[in-house]
């Protein structure tokens, strides 16, 4: 008991208020006004120069917004957010349009090297020249605004179009108009629907027939300008018989106030397209007293469209005061597959609840899940899942296991399953564990030399091992590096 | 070596060790035996530092050093080793991760280089070709789904890897077939030397034919009540603890 009840003591003491990236950069910031109404949707669309369709789909989405009722059903607490003491709007200065890295705000590029982005030009340049097969793009949304965006003849000559979504706007708006909100309706929920009005800026991929994207695509979003919601939009069109790996890692800096995060990502693929999605999200998670963290509530669906396409989610959550998160796929397509695989790790006063709703219209889909929760601290961890059959999809099959595991025992763990089938030929598979970390455990490790600390996190690595294997290489290495940091004492 | 004096130990608020002194010097293999209940399994649990266990009288020195008021793990980096009578199994994690980590976790606690991953894999192969483990065992998850005897071929494996000063064998040979035992047996007789001692802790007779002792010690209710050498052991086969059992009462 009493190694357990240390190590828990440890973490909250030194763990929570030594989050690693609690700083703030100091970037003139151009910011639209506090509050929301049809003006401020006018000045971001203007601000973006955008289409006059696409101004009118976000007043729309501003008028159907002031209708709805922030929803409740979720396992979470927060104070009520007052949507009108926001910036809708923040965007870097920048110098007149920056040709390469030499021209962006240095002050920048020191963000990004705190966080570890290995975005400066010499390494990305070694990338290219090295023999390494896995290169990565990163397309940086820096508050809003992406400002560096790299690959780009290299993935223009596979055909392969990867910029913010404000430029996708602007030089391919048909793709645009044709896929936007098809996936998460305008009207889809509060958050989707504020997300709709308000959205800054986000990723555009789209990869056309029969083409595997040569590298994996990322982008790294940070929270930085004080009292921002961040309202990213990211869409994803792999169309037929291609293939997309797409890495989103997020870290944001340490404040006071709550900051609002709702973010909406639509996935659609095309006949025999795949496209796998992961995600490590470290958003600051409030200090020891669990002020300042953010709130995470954000919006993810794929479209498996096409018949034979896949969509795998894949997701490693250690951070934000509050995670309100389901990334779903809606298996359309006959013999379409979906995957969602979880990592949820909460700590101090943060609360979870996150999960899927793999949906199954079409005939023989398969979908798997595999959601690991691990809770310490005085935290709250919930998985919420969602298995729907459609009286069409004969043949349809999931297999669910949700693991939890609880670190002392001040913190909780709930698993919610929604299981609904409408036709018998449904197999429904559904496996769920909880347990503690023992005392016994602990004391094998310890005797072997490891201290209370790198024991649980060893213990923990473990415990999610299945899930990391689904993360591309680089990115796994830097999530178990994170499940350490987010458990120990140390920063590892 | 290892020298415990007048030692007291409680476990929610029950005392188990009332008062128990043993030395062991080095290169010696002590033997304890003593019937269910007499605190064998505490005094392995004591003298590596699990937590739960009070300790309200008494020493433990170590090569010198008292080691009471250390943590399990820095026990472990001075050299102790307890090679545990169920050892746990840890889901997901690989032998060889866990391997890497204790030596490694033992090394830095010592300030030594951590070993480079050629070493380490050069190291662990040599160990294990002796004792039968094989390559397909040390990529399982440790422990997970092993047989008895492969568990402790385990620990013994561990035991040879961290070259502990003194190791501590708690009832090693439960579960165990001859065969098992024998190939276990080898392992620790392998390790004997002058300056690493052992103290084995066993109810039978068996397990010391084969690991033969420099001394045998009868723990009964808490304490030391006979020591002799290993005809003691032969002694106790023969007409079981009831004299000890007796005489502590």
């Amino acid at each position: 008991m009493a190694a357990v009840q240390e190590t828990v003591d440890k973490v909250r003491s030194v763990d929570v208020d030594a989050y690693k990236y609690g700083f703030v950069t100091d970037i003139e910031s151009d910011m639209a006004p506090k509050g929301l109404n049809e003006d401020i949707v006018r000045f971001i669309s203007a601000k973006k120069d955008e289409p006059d369709w696409m101004t009118q789909w976000r007043l729309d989405a501003y008028k159907r917004w002031l209708t709805m009722q922030e929803p409740v059903w979720a396992r979470v607490n927060y104070p009520k957010i007052d949507f009108q003491d926001l910036h809708y709007y923040a965007a870097p200065k920048r110098t007149p349009g920056p040709k390469s890295l030499d021209e962006v705000d240095p002050e920048l590029l020191r963000t990004y090297e705190k966080l570890g982005i290995p975005l400066r030009e010499r390494e990305i340049l070694a990338g290219v020249e090295g023999a390494a097969e896995r290169r990565v793009a990163v397309d940086a949304v820096f508050d809003s605004v992406s400002v560096a965006t790299t690959f780009k003849a290299e993935l223009a000559k596979a055909g392969v179009i990867f910029c913010p979504i404000s430029e996708a706007l602007q030089t391919h708006p048909e793709l645009v108009r044709k896929y936007l909100g098809t996936v998460v309706p305008v009207t889809d929920n509060y958050y989707a629907t504020l997300n709709s009005a308000v959205f800054s800026d986000g990723s555009f991929v789209y990869v056309p027939p029969g083409v595997r994207c040569p590298m994996e695509l990322s982008t790294y979003f940070r929270i930085n300008e004080k009292n921002t919601g961040q309202f990213e939009r990211t869409l994803i069109i792999a169309d037929k018989g291609s293939y997309v790996s797409y890495l989103e890692g997020c870290t944001a800096p340490k404040r006071d106030e709550n900051q609002l995060h709702a973010a909406v990502v639509e996935l659609v693929a095309l006949e025999d397209a795949e496209i796998k999605y992961s995600t490590v999200q470290n958003w600051y998670p409030g200090d020891s007293e669990g002020k300042g963290g953010i709130y995470n509530f954000v919006t993810k669906r794929g479209d498996c469209r096409g018949d034979r396409s896949k969509i795998s989610w894949t997701q490693v959550e250690t951070g934000s005061a509050i995670t309100w998160k389901y990334p779903s796929c809606i298996l359309r397509g006959d013999d379409s597959r979906g995957e969602f695989y979880s990592i949820a790790i909460s700590n101090g006063h943060q609360q979870v609840d996150s999960g899927t709703k793999m949906l199954h219209l079409g005939k023989n889909t398969s979908s798997r899940i595999i959601s690991k929760g691990i809770a310490a601290g005085r935290s709250d961890n919930t998985y919420r899942g969602q298995v729907f059959a459609h009286r069409k999809a004969k043949g349809a099959r999931n297999f669910t296991n949700c693991d939890s595991l609880l670190i002392g025992d001040a913190c909780g763990a709930h698993t919610v399953p929604y299981i609904e089938s409408r036709n018998a030929s449904a197999v429904f598979e559904h496996e769920a564990t909880t347990s503690k970390i023992s005392d016994d455990q602990l004391f094998y490790c310890m005797q072997r030399g490891l201290s209370g600390e790198e024991a649980t996190a060893l213990i923990v690595n473990g415990f999610v091992r299945d899930v990391l294997q689904q993360l591309p290489m680089e990115f796994a290495v830097e999530a178990q590096k994170l499940i350490a940091v987010s458990l120990e004492g140390s920063v590892g | 070596m290892l020298t415990i004096t007048d030692l007291h130990a409680n476990i929610d608020g029950k005392e188990i060790l009332k008062g128990l002194s043993l030395t062991v010097k080095p290169g010696e293999v002590a033997a304890i035996m003593g019937p269910n209940g007499s605190g064998k399994s505490t005094l392995s649990y004591v003298v590596s530092g699990r937590d739960g266990y009070e300790v309200t009288e008494g020493s433990i020195v170590l090569n010198g050093e008292d080691i009471l008021a250390m943590e399990a793990h820095e026990r472990a980096a001075k050299g102790i080793f307890l090679a545990f009578q169920y050892p746990l199994e840890i889901p997901g994690v690989t032998t060889m991760t866990f391997l890497k980590a204790a030596m490694n976790a033992q090394r830095k606690q010592r300030g030594e280089e951590e070993l480079t991953t050629p070493d380490f894999i050069k190291r662990v192969r040599a160990a294990a070709d002796k004792l039968g483990v094989s390559q397909e065992m040390l990529r399982r998850p440790l422990n997970v789904g092993f047989s008895g005897g492969e568990k402790k071929r385990m620990e013994v494996l561990q035991m040879v890897l961290l070259e502990p000063k003194i190791a501590i064998l708690d009832e090693t040979d439960s579960g165990l077939d001859i065969d098992a035992l024998r190939i276990v047996a080898e392992g620790v007789n392998a390790l004997r030397a002058p300056d690493r001692s052992f103290l084995v802790i066993t109810h039978y007779q068996r397990l010391l034919d084969y690991i033969v002792p420099d001394s045998v010690h009868v723990l009964s209710a808490g304490r030391i009540v006979k020591s002799g050498d290993k005809g003691l052991a032969l002694e106790l086969e023969k007409n079981g603890y009831r004299d000890y059992v007796a005489d502590a009462a």
